[in-house]
């Protein structure tokens, strides 16, 4: 076994994703709480935008983030305004984040820095460092699978550890606070919540601001992290690809990290297996693995392999009956 | 998608969406202001640009083309309850299935070629909207979550064909060979030209005729005919629906059935009338536009027609535009593409009830002073 | 006789929803540690004044004394500061949630859960104990059966400090083994001073469980008594009141041919309730049968098995020489071209589609009829022109097949549906709650015309929820009570105390 190979397609994975556990995280935070959210992709690309854009003019990583976070909640409050505040479809809305936010990126980043869309590289400062590289170099000493969990553990940079931990941290609000019950609660029948005398519209508002924050963290890693800098369309989908990571872990964190963590996998593996012959299947092109983390969502949300089920209230604006 | 607020047809069907699209138009002037651009010179350039030559209208009813098909879609599926974003997708097979006819059957005669092209490229998108539907009507799975991942699957899809099988030898790009003349919709230049007049070469073909035939037969399907009428009750009102013994199961394929059909014309525009071989990404985000044009076109044919040109104009302003001001680009109509969906979509809810009540105040005043008077 | 102040004390309750006066001047007093029953059929106004005791809505005048003490109750909240509790008909639960969770929240004693799951589960723990009511708390809602349910919301409300409880309608979903075990449980809650309000229909219930009762009729209290000072049949006159009116038409019915037969209908809602639970009925040419009782006892869902709209799990249905069986039930479009029309009752969500047009609504079900046109293209001319002549012979007003449906008022609506479903001369016509919402004006000629297809020799059933209607149009009138049918009686048969019984489940008279 090639500890490398194994080592470099775990970083892979890790790195890959970072921003799809966040998005999904964020979803998941929004969705439980019965409102969807499409207009991820576009958080992600904005905020992305709004970080690589602070941090190449003002040279500081805090700014960048600040902006970036900024940014992400007010569109989620954006969010919350049309479709909690009042009735506008929720859908149409995310749709609406996501269509702007493309063209808006491109025009800002063409007449700001007329780089065509590009924001200039991003100093050394403002993007992360790796962590943990001392302890990486300890563990390549260990045999057998010392180079693998070096490569593949150590290394990264802090918003990579930072994603991790946020699942937990999101779990535990979900499931181990008040707010969480009364969250996951207003995302099933918003009614009973009402009766019981809890703000449903105040629920949404908070369960959006940390969807903002969560999408803005996505969208900050992305220049900071990833790339040295903002590409128009950058995010590539990853957006989606998050949200079928959601459902496909059935709108639970822990469920998200999983399905994240193979979505991932299947991202960073498929410029790999270019060229490897499956056997009884030929050569498998590189497009597969690129559908495949659809396909799977759609094959687990017609019932074939086990049921995904929705939060009751979910798309449905609440409006007081009395 | 059904109306819970009662208003007046035409504060509905002309005022509303009149002011959602001000609306849009003045956030995208404020953002071309913020970045340095005079609004007024920019809006001026931009007219000139979709209709100032004979170039430039052909360009806009090109685009118009386009955006005709994957309105309609969006639109008919509305009208069934239903919300289709996966017009890329359907579009994107569609041209599939154009191209696969032109390059098995290339060399048949063009009066037999191209109308078996344009069934193959309804089938494709027909076939590409009927797995979300079905999944929807007997397995309850969402739509608009399945439909987005079939963009996605269609995109690879696509992708590996062009790279991997269809291919043409020693061309670096991943397109296919091109189809032929057979496969070669008539430019509205030739068309002209048959005629004796001179029209400058621009990618407008037969298709924009086509479009104009697809929205005159949508028109007629939704207020005249029996399906139509059974998909029409069964989104505004299920319950009756079924009570009026219309299975709903049934219209959620027929919506979409014919939804993916009309997006799959795109192909027809594209490939077929301008392209002559099968590339990637010849949709470009038109599915997106569609949502937009039916946003905007209130889902009814001939508002999506009126949709369809300003975007067209805008498309084709915008590319002149960007030729004369290098800080100007596209995207700044796919922001203003954006923005519409934004204030005539999802704010919808929120200029609604305003209009109410200004037309109820309005009206009440007229009602008193007619019995004063 | 105790000194202790009164728990509830309403005195001289007004309120008017519009038009409708739904309580005229209502004075109820509950004492403390009793279980109150309120009795009354639909419209009567008791569910209006137990939502004003609980806080939904405010009166227009009159006072409110809780334990003695005047009481302003503006909202739920004030209601249960007050030590109100209420347990509605449909539960306000969280499925994917625990019983535990669902009693605490909105009330969870600090924001850690663990915590506070563990100090609630103590307090509910002792609660059970009390009480004996018996909750598995960990387990989900929706692995909880409906009795097991129905006592969570009775625990809820207690946990939030109820001294005082409201139970609406709570048998409606129960089995009877359920029932007796409700019971057992609110005279234990009763016996450790808590105070019940029972809103129910169901006479044998009041007798069997409360102390003392009160019978509204029309929005006005017209009787208050401890139940050991009346009876069953004293409840059933009060609750119907002198309805049966001489010089109805003197129409002596002769029914002729069956034209419709079900047998052992039975079907079960999602949570396993009966909703119909063996019903067999016949209808006969040239009769209108009237099915009374208080909704919700399954006439609902007769109306839609007999229509085509629900299938059920068990029974048969025989219509102009078909036989249905659940395995292939009948369906709406067969429905019509076996000659059976139906009048929904709600002709907002089924009877109509209210942005279509007046011309649309008005061939709805009946698009496909030859007359409309043999291909794909509707006959637009002749449907308009049907619409018309609709219009015409049922008085719609205005008379503008182009105006949008929901532009008409109520009563014209009423009509356009009727006028469809009778104009293409059905054999048998099923309405529901033909005059609900319609103007006077209209009434009489919704019922002239009902019975103008009963002349013609067709077969009419009509559901209503307005006792009157019933025996205004009634030649033989069903009692329907708990999704079985409690009764049938020939309308010269009918008398306040025989209908009242049946309506309030005292009596089961076998049919003829």
């Amino acid at each position: 076994m090639d500890e490398t190979l194994v080592g470099t397609l775990i970083a892979s994975t890790l790195r890959v994703s970072t921003p799809l556990i966040l998005c999904a995280l964020a979803g998941t935070m929004s969705e439980r709480a019965g409102v969807i959210d499409l207009g991820l992709e576009g958080k992600m690309l904005l905020t992305a935008f709004a970080a690589a854009a602070v941090g190449a003019t003002t040279g500081s990583l805090w700014m960048a983030l600040a902006a970036a976070i900024a940014l992400g909640v007010a569109l989620s409050m954006l969010h919350g305004y049309a479709c909690v505040s009042h009735r506008g479809d929720q859908v149409v809305m995310g749709m609406a984040i996501t269509m702007t936010a493309v063209g808006l990126t491109v025009v800002l980043g063409i007449a700001w820095f007329k780089q065509g869309g590009q924001t200039p590289p991003l100093a050394d400062a403002v993007r992360l460092d790796p962590w943990w590289v001392g302890l990486g170099t300890a563990l390549t000493a260990l045999p057998f699978i010392g180079k693998t969990l070096a490569l593949g553990f150590t290394g990264h940079n802090a918003m990579v550890y930072l994603a991790f931990v946020l699942v937990g941290a999101v779990w535990w609000l979900l499931y181990r606070t008040r707010f969480g019950l009364r969250l996951r609660a207003t995302g099933e029948n918003p009614a009973m919540v009402d009766a019981a005398g809890v703000s449903v519209k105040r629920l949404r508002y908070q369960a959006l601001a940390i969807n903002g924050v969560l999408a803005a963290l996505a969208g900050a890693y992305l220049v900071i992290g990833l790339n040295p800098g903002f590409i128009p369309n950058m995010t590539a989908g990853r957006g989606y690809m998050a949200l079928a990571a959601m459902i496909f872990g059935k709108w639970h964190p822990v469920g998200a990290l999983w399905a994240c963590l193979l979505f991932g996998f299947l991202d960073a593996a498929s410029i790999r297996l270019q060229g490897v012959v499956l056997p009884g299947l030929g050569e498998v092109p590189v497009q597969a693995i690129q559908a495949l983390p659809y396909v799977m969502t759609v094959v687990l949300l017609a019932g074939f392999i086990g049921q995904s089920r929705a939060p009751k209230a979910l798309g449905v604006p609440y409006v007081k009956e009395r | 998608m059904s109306q819970p607020i009662e208003l007046p047809r035409w504060i509905d069907l002309v005022a509303l969406p009149a002011f959602n699209l001000a609306l849009a138009l003045l956030v995208s002037g404020f953002v071309v202001w913020a970045i340095g651009l005079d609004p007024v010179q920019v809006l001026a350039l931009l007219v000139k640009g979709a209709f100032g030559s004979r170039a430039g209208v052909s360009y806009t009813l090109y685009y118009a083309t386009t955006f005709v098909f994957t309105g309609l879609a969006v639109a008919v599926a509305f009208h069934g309850g239903l919300f289709n974003i996966g017009g890329e997708g359907q579009a994107m097979m569609g041209g599939l299935g154009a191209g696969l006819v032109a390059l098995a059957f290339g060399s048949w005669p063009a009066a037999i070629l191209l109308p078996l092209m344009v069934l193959a490229a309804m089938l494709f998108g027909t076939a590409w909207a009927a797995v979300p539907a079905a999944l929807q009507a007997y397995r309850g799975s969402h739509i608009v979550i399945t439909t987005i991942m079939f963009n996605f699957i269609a995109s690879a899809l696509v992708a590996y064909l062009l790279v991997d099988v269809l291919k043409e030898p020693g061309n670096m790009a991943p397109e296919t060979r091109a189809f032929g003349p057979n496969a070669q919709l008539p430019g509205f230049h030739t068309m002209l030209g048959w005629f004796g007049i001179e029209w400058p070469r621009t990618p407008l073909n037969l298709s924009v005729l086509l479009a104009a035939a697809a929205a005159t037969a949508v028109w007629l399907m939704l207020w005249r005919t029996r399906g139509g009428y059974a998909l029409r009750a069964t989104g505004f009102a299920p319950e009756a629906a079924r009570y009026g013994g219309i299975a709903p199961q049934r219209q959620v394929m027929m919506a979409m059935a014919i939804s993916g059909a009309l997006a799959g014309l795109v192909g027809i525009n594209e490939i077929a009338g301008v392209h002559n071989r099968l590339l990637p990404d010849f949709v470009a985000g038109a599915g997106f536009t569609g949502i937009a044009v039916s946003l905007i076109g209130r889902s009814h044919p001939l508002g999506i027609v009126l949709a369809s040109l300003l975007f067209g104009a805008l498309y084709q302003g915008g590319a002149e535009l960007s030729f004369e001001i290098p800080a100007f680009s596209r995207d700044m109509v796919t922001t203003l593409q954006g923005l519409i969906v934004l204030f005539a979509g999802a704010m919808a809810m929120v200029a609604a009830p305003l209009f109410a009540r200004l037309y109820g105040a309005w009206s009440r005043r007229v009602r008193a002073e007619a019995a004063r008077g | 006789m105790s000194s202790a102040p009164a728990a509830v004390a309403m005195r001289r309750i007004d309120k008017k929803f519009g038009a409708v006066h739904a309580n005229r001047a209502v004075d109820l007093t509950v004492a403390a540690g009793t279980v109150h029953g309120i009795v009354g059929e639909n419209g009567a106004g008791k569910s209006t004044l137990m939502s004003i005791l609980y806080g939904f809505y405010q009166a227009d005048s009159g006072e409110i004394a809780i334990e003695g003490r005047p009481a302003r109750i503006r909202n739920s909240s004030d209601a249960i500061a007050r030590g109100i509790g209420m347990v509605h008909q449909h539960f306000m639960l969280v499925d994917t949630l625990s019983a535990l969770d669902n009693v605490m929240l909105g009330a969870e004693p600090g924001w850690r859960l663990q915590a506070a799951r563990a100090q609630v589960r103590e307090k509910l723990d002792a609660l059970m104990k009390d009480t004996g009511l018996q909750v598995r708390l960990d387990l989900n809602v929706e692995d909880l059966p409906v009795g097991e349910r129905q006592r969570l919301e009775i625990l809820k409300a207690l946990y939030r400090g109820a001294r005082i409880l409201i139970l609406d309608e709570p048998t409606a979903v129960l089995t009877p083994q359920e029932t007796e075990q409700l019971f057992l449980t609110l005279r234990a809650l009763r016996d450790r001073g808590t105070t019940i309000l029972l809103i129910t229909h169901k006479l044998k219930e009041i007798m069997a469980l409360c102390d003392a009762v009160t019978v509204m009729r029309a929005g006005a209290v017209v009787l208050d008594c401890a139940t050991a000072d009346t009876s069953i049949d004293g409840l059933a006159q009060a609750m119907v009141g002198r309805k049966v009116n001489l010089g109805r038409d003197a129409h002596r019915a002769q029914p002729g041919a069956v034209l419709l037969r079900a047998q052992g209908l039975r079907w079960r809602d999602a949570l396993g309730v009966a909703r119909l639970d063996g019903v067999s009925i016949s209808l006969r040419a040239g009769e209108i049968v009237g099915i009374a009782g208080v909704s919700g006892n399954g006439q609902s869902e007769l109306l839609d098995a007999l229509s085509g709209m629900l299938a059920p799990q068990e029974g048969t249905l025989d219509i102009a020489g078909r036989h249905f069986d659940p395995a292939c039930w009948l369906t709406p479009a067969q429905a019509r071209a076996l000659r059976l029309a139906h009048v929904p009752e709600d002709r907002h969500t089924r009877g109509l589609v209210l942005p279509f047009g007046a011309w649309e609504s008005a061939v709805l079900g009946y698009q496909s009829l030859p007359r409309y046109g043999g291909g794909a293209v509707m006959n637009q001319a002749t449907m308009r022109a049907d619409t018309a002549d609709m219009m015409e012979r049922y008085d719609v007003r205005p008379r503008n097949p182009g105006l949008r449906s929901s532009k008409f008022s109520g009563g014209n609506q009423q009509k356009l549906v009727l006028a469809r479903e009778a104009v293409h001369e059905p054999q048998v016509l099923l309405v529901g709650q033909p005059t609900r919402g319609v103007d006077i004006g209209a009434i009489e000629f919704i019922h002239e015309r009902l019975r103008a297809m009963r002349d013609a020799g067709g077969a009419v059933l009509v559901v209503s929820s307005e006792l009157d209607e019933v025996l205004a149009l009634a030649d033989r009138v069903i009692v329907m009570n708990a999704g079985r049918i409690a009764g049938e009686l020939p309308i010269d048969s009918c008398s306040e105390q025989a209908l009242g019984r049946l309506m309030g489940g005292a009596d089961h008279v076998a049919a003829h």
